[in-house]
């Protein structure tokens, strides 16, 4: 895509100018299916407009574009905004690059919007750790896995939850670090959580692994 | 903007003060009624089941102390509060005797809490309120309510099981008001679990208005209505709500199954996975 494409400024053009929720994420939807680097800023901007069928339009989007997406979603959190900080840990999560790492990490760790951390936390366990060298790779698996093992032991029922999403695919993925911490933090969690979703999660997990 | 109480609020976000049991206990006959009113909130928050902590929420409900301009009781609004979270039935004569305060709030509070507690001893007082129907159930003129605490009292009734006033309930599916048709739907479905009403939840997830449809989550999750699983994850609904309305189905699941990794549950934590 060319980023002074005539479409493309129309398009962002269209978001501007909506005035209603509606009309905003029909020009938001149709930004985002246009693939373009060019819509980036736009779309980052989508994300606190405080209108979540946009929102979630926008997500999709920034998702479909990937790597491309990531330095600017990286220096545009909103420190101001959680609902749209929300959906910019969403969007990186979902794009696993590990150039994230660091924010998920802060994120998962002391945001103080549960919906952030919530998203922060299962991200975390799904980066695409083949994309760094090993002694690299090494070291950001120990993080995310420090980060996992942390918030397992939340007080928040979500937090546990997310920390076991985040802990399942850990597994699966990480390829450098010794996996029995977290098998045994699974374990513990199956066994003597006091939620009974948590608990009931933690068994899938341990399933899936089986 | 997303809030939740139970997601999203922390007790430093509330700009609270850090309180020990002792100290929450003590400041509920404090002089000072604004200790006291937040003592019981306290307690309740923090879930402290201490017996002291009980009986003195319990004689909290008789305060004649703490009293608004219009002659409301916050302190026996938050003590009625507190005592429907600490799962203790010594608090049911009290609550129920709350049923008739001159204090909406009070009674709105007490049959909440009844609903909690478990114990149907309270079913004749609570069915009281319902006395005339929908042609009585109207708002107090110049006041954010009706004459009565109605949604609660609804609420409760279908928590307690209380079959006896099916007929008492149905009517108030037509209420005006839409949050008061919720609240019969899902005691209906808790007394007659017929999928009905539960279909008249999942069509709420639809209406115009956010709050509404956060509050048809809320039900659903409380109901516990397995069917409703994909439309709640699809709702027009910040993810908060909709993974406590999930959270909702799933506890209910496990409590009537005990199966983790039945079909519905592995749905349900599927569903919750891509709502984080």
């Amino acid at each position: 895509m060319i980023a002074t494409d005539p479409t493309i400024q129309s398009l962002i053009q269209a978001v501007e100018a909506a005035d209603s929720p509606a009309k905003l994420v029909g020009a938001v939807r149709a930004l985002a299916q246009a693939r373009s680097t060019a819509a980036i800023p736009t779309l980052i901007r989508a994300l606190g407009f405080n209108n979540p069928g946009a929102a979630l339009a926008a997500v999709s989007g920034l998702v479909a574009l990937g790597e491309e997406a990531v330095p600017d979603l990286l220096a545009q959190i909103d420190g101001y905004n959680y609902g749209a900080r929300a959906y910019s840990l969403r969007a990186l999560a979902a794009i696993a690059d590990p150039r994230a790492l660091d924010v998920l990490i802060k994120a998962a760790e002391a945001d103080f919007a549960p919906s952030v951390r919530r998203a922060a936390i299962k991200g975390l366990g799904q980066l695409r750790w083949q994309q760094l060298e090993p002694t690299e790779r090494e070291s950001a698996q120990s993080q995310a896995l420090k980060t996992l093992l942390l918030v397992a032991q939340d007080a928040d029922w979500a937090n546990r939850y997310a920390a076991i999403v985040g802990l399942q695919s850990w597994i699966t993925s990480a390829d450098l670090v010794n996996r029995s911490s977290a098998i045994d933090q699974l374990d513990q969690l199956a066994q003597t959580d006091p939620d009974g979703a948590v608990r009931a999660r933690a068994t899938l997990a341990k399933q899936h692994l089986a | 903007m997303e809030s939740t109480p139970d997601l999203e609020s922390s007790p430093e976000a509330l700009g609270a003060e850090p309180l020990t049991v002792e100290q929450a206990i003590a400041n509920l006959s404090d002089t000072d009624t604004s200790l006291r009113y937040y003592a019981a909130w306290w307690l309740g928050k923090f879930q402290i089941k201490d017996s002291r902590a009980i009986d003195a929420l319990i004689r909290a409900l008789e305060d004649e102390d703490d009293r608004t301009e219009m002659g409301g009781y916050p302190l026996r609004r938050n003590a009625a509060r507190a005592l429907g979270k600490l799962d203790d039935r010594r608090a049911v004569p009290g609550l129920t005797r709350c049923l008739e305060c001159d204090d909406f709030y009070v009674r709105e509070s007490a049959a909440q809490a009844l609903g909690l507690l478990g114990d149907a001893s309270c079913v004749p007082q609570l069915m009281t309120l319902l006395e005339g129907g929908i042609e009585v159930a109207q708002f107090v003129p110049d006041r954010p309510h009706l004459v009565q605490p109605v949604e609660a009292v609804l609420e409760a009734l279908g928590a307690l099981g209380a079959t006896e006033a099916i007929d008492l309930v149905r009517p108030f599916l037509n209420h005006s008001v839409a949050r008061v048709q919720y609240a019969a739907a899902r005691s209906m479905y808790q007394l007659t679990h017929d999928p009905v009403y539960g279909e008249q939840l999942v069509q709420a997830l639809q209406g115009n208005d956010v709050q509404l449809r956060r509050s048809a989550l809320a039900d659903l999750g409380a109901i516990g209505y397995i069917p409703a699983a994909d439309a709640i994850a699809a709702a027009p609904v910040e993810n908060s709500f909709k993974l406590l309305s999930c959270k909702g189905l799933l506890d209910y699941h496990l409590r009537e199954t005990g199966d983790p990794l039945s079909s519905d549950a592995i749905k349900l934590m599927t569903l919750m996975d891509q709502l984080l």
